[in-house]
C-alpha cells in the first residue's frame, strides 16, 4: 500500500506492506536510524517520535496509521545547524550515557515543554515515565529538561518547515 | 541560548575535572551508529527458532515449508551445524554450550534452528513454518533438589555425567571459623537469597556478519564489551585465522555485563554469512534478550555472623547454592569459578571467615555473571550487609553504630582479608560520617520514632561496601587462557594532536572523554585534540575489554603509563632543542622548561613537530612520538562507599516508596566527576529494580515468567528519587593516577541499603529479614508473618 507523510518537514511517499510498523518504516525504509527500537510491548519508549507534535511509541503504530500526518524524529530537532534547547540541555547536564533511549527522551521532553514551558520535577518525571533509561537514573534527565526550560528560545515544532 | 558550541562559562580542563562528553554531539542528533543501524548492500536477516519447552528430546525437525517461503534464503538446524563441527561452542567458563540444539533442548527458549531471509519480517514469518517434534522430559527447575539422586541429568552430552553438579568451591579457614563461632556470644543465621535478575540493556544483543568472498575475511559488527577476547575465541573455536577476523563494536546501547559472552546468535550469523556469501544481520527481540542471554545472581546463601555481645563482629561464614542454568556460561577469571565472592568479609576486621559453594545445572538459561556485579561481589556485599543488619536487630543496636564499631581503620591498609584479598587503600569512617551528615541521620531516626508512634512505616537502611575491581593480575587471572591485561597505544601527530587506541570498549561510560582526559592530564594536550579509538580489533591493541569495572583500573592505567612513556621521549627531544641535559628540565603540563629559567621552554606541540621534522634528534632517538604498552595490574583496586536509603511503606497496600537515597562513593582519584556521578546514578537505579521490582522467575515446567518488560519491571522516573551523591577521595596506591573503578559500585552497594530500609520499616512487625524483590505482595506477606523465599 501507499503511505504519504511528512517526516521532519520532508514529504515521504513509499509503497509498503500494510503490517509495517512505523518504527521500521522510519529506520529501514526512510533510513533515519536515530529512532531506536528496544522492546516489543510499548514499555521502553526508546522508539518515541512525535506525530503531529504528540509523543507516540512508533513500535505500536503502523506506518499506515501515520499516513497523512506530520512526524518528527530526533533528526528533526536541530534546525539549520542550531540545536534545540533540549538537545543542548541533555549535553550540558549529562542527561545521556549510552544514548540509546535519548532520542525518545528528548522528543517527549520537547513535547512537554511546548505545553508546559516551566515544568516541575514531578511533571517532568510523569512525562517521561513511559520510557526507560538504564544508564542515567533519571535525575540528570530531569535536570536536562529544566536546563532546556530555562533556555527555551527555539521555534515550536513545525514552524521551521 | 542555543548553540552547537559549549557555552563560554563552561570550564574546559586540560586533564581531570568536569568536562562535557565528546560522545554527546552525535548521540543527541541521532547520529550514533548502533549495530542495528548498519545496512550493507545485499544484507540478509536472521531469526532464531527457540524451544517452547525447558527440557525435551528433539525427535524431528521439518524445515521444508520454511525453505519453500519465497523470501527465505536458508534454514539451518543443529544437525546442519553438527556436520561442520559447529553445533557446540565453548563458554567463557570452559564448559560447552549448544549453538543450536541437536540432541535435546535444555532450557525454554534455547536456540533450535535459524532462518535467513531477505527481510526481518519474512525471517520471522518463516520461523512459524518450521515444525519440531519434541518429546518432553521432566525439567529440573528447583535448584534445591537438582542434586537429588533421582533428578534427571541435564548434561548427558558430557561424557560420564551422572548428576547436575558443576563445581564445589571454598575459601577461608573452616576450622578456625568454626572455633570462633563456637565461642561467640552471639550467632545470627539467615538464609539470604539473591534472585535471578537480568541486565536488560536498552539495546538488545545483535550483530552483522560479513565474510568477504575472496579474502575470506570476516567482519563482525557486534554488541560486544570485549571485542579482542571475542576475536580470539572465534579463532580458537571455529578455526578461523585470527588475522582474518575483524570485530567492530560500534556504539553500544548499554551493556552492564550482558554483552560480555558470545551468544549462539553471533555464531549463527557468522555461519550464515560464510555459507551464503552475503552479509547477515541478527538482532534479538526483547523477549529473546530476557529469556536467553546472560542472567545474573541466582544464589541461595545460608549465611552466619558471629559477634561479641558488645557488637564486635568476629566472623562470617556461608554455604551457597548457585544456579548456573543449563550451561556454565559464567564470565569470570577461570581460577575464580565463584567470581570474587571471596570478598564477602565486607569492610570489617574479622578474626575468621569461611565460605563454600556448590554450583549446579538446572533447565534454565545460562549465564551467571552479568548486571554490573563485579564478578559476584554484588552477592557477597548483599549477604554481609544483610547479616550486619540482622546482627544489629538481635543486639538492638543502631546499624550505623554497629558498622562504625567494626569498620577497618585507615592504619590497617593495605589490609589482607581472612580470605586473602589485599584491600589497597581505604579510609572508611569519614565516608560513613559524610553520608550520615548529608542524610541528617539523627533527625531521620527521630522522625522515624515519631512516625512509629503514629503507626506509619518509615525505614532507614544503611550499607557500607568494599568492592574489588580491575581484574586483574595476569599471574592469577585469565579468561580461557587470555591474561587480563590491556594494551594501549598513543601517537602524537606532528602538529601536536593525538590519537590513543584502547583495548576496552565503552557501552555508554564515556571512554572517548575520560581517556582523552587521562592523556591530557599526563601530557598537557587539550582533550579536544585527542581522539580516542576503541572497539575495532584491526585498529586497537589487544586487551580483554570492559566489564567488572576494569576500564579505569586497567586500561586507564595503561593510558597514563603509555603517555608517560611518550613524555619521557619528549623530554629527551626537548633537552636537545633547549641544549640542556634531561635532568635540567622540568615538566609544566604541556611544556618542558629549563630549571631556574622558565623563559627557556618548549611546548609538547613544538616537540611533536621536532620529533617528526627534518632537524637532528638527540643521539639514539628515533623520529616520531608514539608508544605502546601492555599493562598488567599488580592488584585489583578497592573502591568503597556508604549508602543510606529512606523508604516509606503504605501500611494499607505495602507499596514501598524510596523517598531519599544518599550515596557517598570513594573511587580514588576522579577523572571526570560528572561521569562518575552518572555511573553512580545508574547503579542506584539498578538497585531499586533488583531490591523492589524485578526477578527472572520460572514456573514448575521451566517456563520463564519474565519474558517481557511488562513482566520484568525496570524502574522509571517515578520509582526513583532525586539521587543525593557525594564522594571522598582515597587514591589507590598502586594505580598510576590513583584511580579505582566506579562502574558497578552503586549496583553492588544499593540493594542492601534498600532492603535494609524496608526491613527496618517493618521492625514493628518483628521482621528481621525479607528477600528481594520486595514487591507489594512480598512486603505484605512479611507484614503478615508469612514471607516465603522467592525460590
Amino acid at each position: 500500500m501507499q503511505v504519504n507523510m511528512t517526516i521532519n518537514g520532508q514529504e515521504v511517499s513509499e509503497e509498503i506492506e500494510p503490517r509495517l510498523l512505523l518504527v521500521h518504516f522510519i529506520r529501514d525504509s526512510v533510513g533515519l536510524t536515530g529512532t531506536h527500537w528496544g522492546c516489543d510491548t510499548s514499555n521502553c519508549g526508546t522508539c518515541v517520535v512525535l506525530v503531529d507534535g504528540e509523543p507516540v511509541k512508533s513500535c505500536t503504530m503502523l506506518a499506515a496509521m501515520a499516513s497523512g500526518h506530520e512526524v518528527t524524529t530526533v533528526e528533526g530537532l536541530e534546525v539549520d545547524g542550531v540545536l534545540d534547547p533540549v538537545q543542548e540541555g541533555f549535553m550540558q547536564c549529562h542527561g545521556l550515557q549510552c544514548g540509546f533511549c535519548t532520542p525518545g527522551m528528548m522528543l517527549t521532553s520537547k513535547a512537554l515543554l511546548e505545553k508546559d514551558p516551566n515544568p516541575t520535577d514531578e511533571v517532568i518525571r510523569e512525562a517521561i515515565s513511559g520510557q526507560i533509561c538504564r544508564c542515567t537514573g533519571y535525575s540528570t534527565i530531569v535536570r536536562s529538561v529544566h536546563w532546556a526550560a530555562e533556555h527555551q528560545t527555539a521555534a515550536p515544532i513545525g514552524s521551521a518547515t | 541560548m542555543t548553540t552547537t558550541e559549549a557555552p563560554p562559562e563552561q570550564e574546559r580542563p586540560i586533564g581531570f575535572g568536569r568536562l562535557l562528553r565528546k560522545e554527546d554531539p552525535r548521540l543527541i542528533r541521532g547520529m550514533g551508529n548502533f549495530v542495528d543501524d548498519i545496512q550493507l548492500p545485499g544484507m540478509l536477516h536472521l531469526a532464531i527458532l527457540r524451544s517452547p519447552m525447558a527440557h525435551a528430546r528433539i525427535v524431528s525437525i521439518d524445515t521444508s515449508a520454511a525453505q519453500a517461503h519465497p523470501k527465505v534464503v536458508a534454514v539451518i538446524t543443529g544437525a546442519d551445524l553438527a556436520e561442520q563441527g559447529l553445533a557446540w561452542m565453548p563458554t567463557l567458563s570452559n564448559d560447552t554450550q549448544a549453538v543450536l540444539a541437536t540432541d535435546k533442548v535444555r532450557f525454554q527458549h534455547q536456540e533450535v534452528a535459524f532462518v535467513v531471509a531477505e527481510d526481518r519480517y519474512s525471517a520471522r514469518d518463516a520461523l512459524e513454518l518450521i515444525v519440531v517434534d519434541y518429546e518432553r522430559l521432566d525439567p529440573v527447575i528447583d535448584v534445591r533438589t537438582a542434586l537429588n539422586p533421582d533428578t534427571p541429568v541435564i548434561r548427558d552430552d558430557l561424557e560420564g555425567k551422572t548428576d547436575n553438579h558443576i563445581f564445589d568451591w571454598e575459601t577461608g579457614d573452616e576450622a578456625a571459623t568454626a572455633e570462633v563461632f563456637n565461642n561467640a556470644d552471639v550467632v545470627v543465621s539467615e538464609e539470604i537469597i539473591y534472585p535471578r535478575v537480568h541486565p536488560a540493556p536498552m539495546e538488545t544483543c545483535g550483530c552483522v556478519a560479513d565474510v568477504e568472498r575472496v579474502s575470506g575475511k570476516l567482519t563482525l559488527w557486534c554488541t560486544t564489551q570485549a571485542p579482542h577476547a571475542h576475536r580470539t575465541v572465534y579463532a580458537l573455536v571455529a578455526g578461523l585465522p585470527e588475522h582474518k577476523i575483524r570485530i567492530i563494536a560500534p556504539d553500544i546501547g548499554g551493556g552492564f555485563g550482558n554483552k560480555v559472552p558470545i551468544y549462539p546468535g553471533y555464531v549463527c550469523a557468522i555461519v550464515a554469512s560464510l555459507v551464503i556469501g552475503k552479509p547477515v544481520k541478527w538482532v534479538e527481540d526483547r523477549t529473546e534478550n530476557l529469556v536467553s542471554t546472560g542472567f545474573a545472581r541466582d544464589y541461595i546463601m545460608k549465611a552466619e555472623i558471629a559477634a561479641t555481645k558488645e557488637g564486635k563482629i568476629l566472623a562470617v561464614r556461608s554455604d551457597v547454592l548457585a544456579d548456573h542454568g543449563a550451561f556454565n556460561g559464567v564470565a569470570a577469571p577461570v581460577k575464580y569459578p565463584a567470581g570474587f565472592f571471596g570478598v564477602f568479609t565486607g569492610s570489617y576486621d574479622l578474626e575468621a571467615a569461611h565460605a563454600k559453594m556448590t554450583a549446579v545445572y538446572t533447565n534454565k538459561a545460562p549465564g551467571g555473571v552479568a548486571y554490573a556485579c563485579s564478578f559476584r561481589i554484588t552477592e557477597a556485599v548483599y549477604m554481609v550487609e544483610r547479616l550486619v543488619d540482622c546482627l544489629a536487630y538481635e543486639l538492638e543496636m543502631d546499624p550505623v553504630e554497629l558498622r562504625l564499631k567494626n569498620l577497618l581503620k585507615p592504619e590497617q591498609f593495605p589490609y589482607t582479608t581472612k580470605t586473602g584479598w589485599v584491600y589497597d587503600s581505604g579510609n572508611y569512617e569519614p565516608t560513613m560520617r559524610k553520608a550520615m551528615e548529608i542524610a541528617g541521620y539523627e533527625e531521620l531516626r527521630r522522625e522515624q520514632a515519631e512516625k512509629r508512634e503514629r503507626g506509619e512505616l518509615m525505614g532507614i537502611g544503611v550499607s557500607f561496601f568494599t568492592e574489588a575491581v580491575g581484574a586483574g593480575p595476569r599471574k592469577d587471572m585469565d579468561i580461557l587462557g587470555l591474561g587480563m591485561a590491556d594494551g594501549c597505544e598513543l601517537r602524537i601527530h606532528p602538529t601536536g594532536k593525538a590519537v590513543v587506541r584502547l583495548s576496552v570498549k565503552s557501552q555508554g561510560q564515556g571512554h572517548e572523554t575520560t581517556f582523552a582526559q587521562i592523556v591530557a592530564e599526563e601530557i598537557g594536550i587539550p582533550p579536544e585534540d585527542i581522539e580516542v579509538l576503541e572497539g575495532d580489533t584491526d585498529n586497537t591493541p589487544f586487551g580483554l575489554g570492559t566489564y567488572g569495572s576494569r576500564s579505569t583500573p586497567v586500561s586507564g592505567a595503561a593510558a597514563a603509563l603509555v603517555t608517560r612513556k611518550v613524555r619521557d621521549k619528549a623530554q629527551i627531544i626537548a633537552s636537545g632543542m633547549l641544549e640542556v641535559s634531561v635532568a635540567d628540565l622540568e615538566w609544566n603540563k604541556g611544556s618542558f622548561s629549563v630549571k631556574g629559567d622558565p623563559s627557556k621552554s618548549v611546548t609538547i606541540q613544538e616537540i611533536a613537530m621536532r620529533a617528526h621534522g627534518a632537524g637532528d634528534l638527540p643521539e639514539g632517538i628515533e623520529g616520531g612520538l608514539e608508544a605502546q604498552i601492555c599493562y598488567n595490574p599488580s592488584n585489583l583496586t578497592y573502591p568503597f562507599g556508604a549508602y543510606i536509603c529512606v523508604v516509606d511503606i503504605d501500611p494499607g497496600t505495602a507499596v514501598v516508596k524510596v523517598r531519599r537515597f544518599i550515596a557517598v562513593d570513594d573511587c580514588g582519584t576522579q577523572i571526570n566527576p560528572m561521569i562518575i556521578e552518572g555511573q553512580v546514578h545508574g547503579g542506584l537505579t539498578d538497585g531499586v529494580g533488583m531490591a523492589l521490582m524485578q526477578m527472572i522467575s520460572f514456573d514448575e515446567d521451566g517456563n520463564c515468567l519474565a519474558g517481557s518488560l511488562m513482566d520484568y519491571l525496570i524502574p522509571t522516573a517515578l520509582e526513583t528519587p532525586d539521587w543525593e551523591t557525594d564522594s571522598t577521595v582515597t587514591p589507590s596506591p598502586h594505580h598510576p593516577i590513583g584511580a579505582k573503578g566506579i562502574g558497578e559500585s552503586a549496583t553492588v552497594g544499593s540493594p542492601p541499603a534498600i532492603v535494609n530500609a524496608v526491613v527496618d520499616a517493618l521492625k514493628p512487625y518483628g521482621v528481621r529479614h525479607a528477600d528481594m524483590p520486595l514487591t507489594p505482595s512480598r512486603v505484605w506477606e512479611a507484614m503478615q508473618g508469612n514471607h516465603t523465599p522467592p525460590i
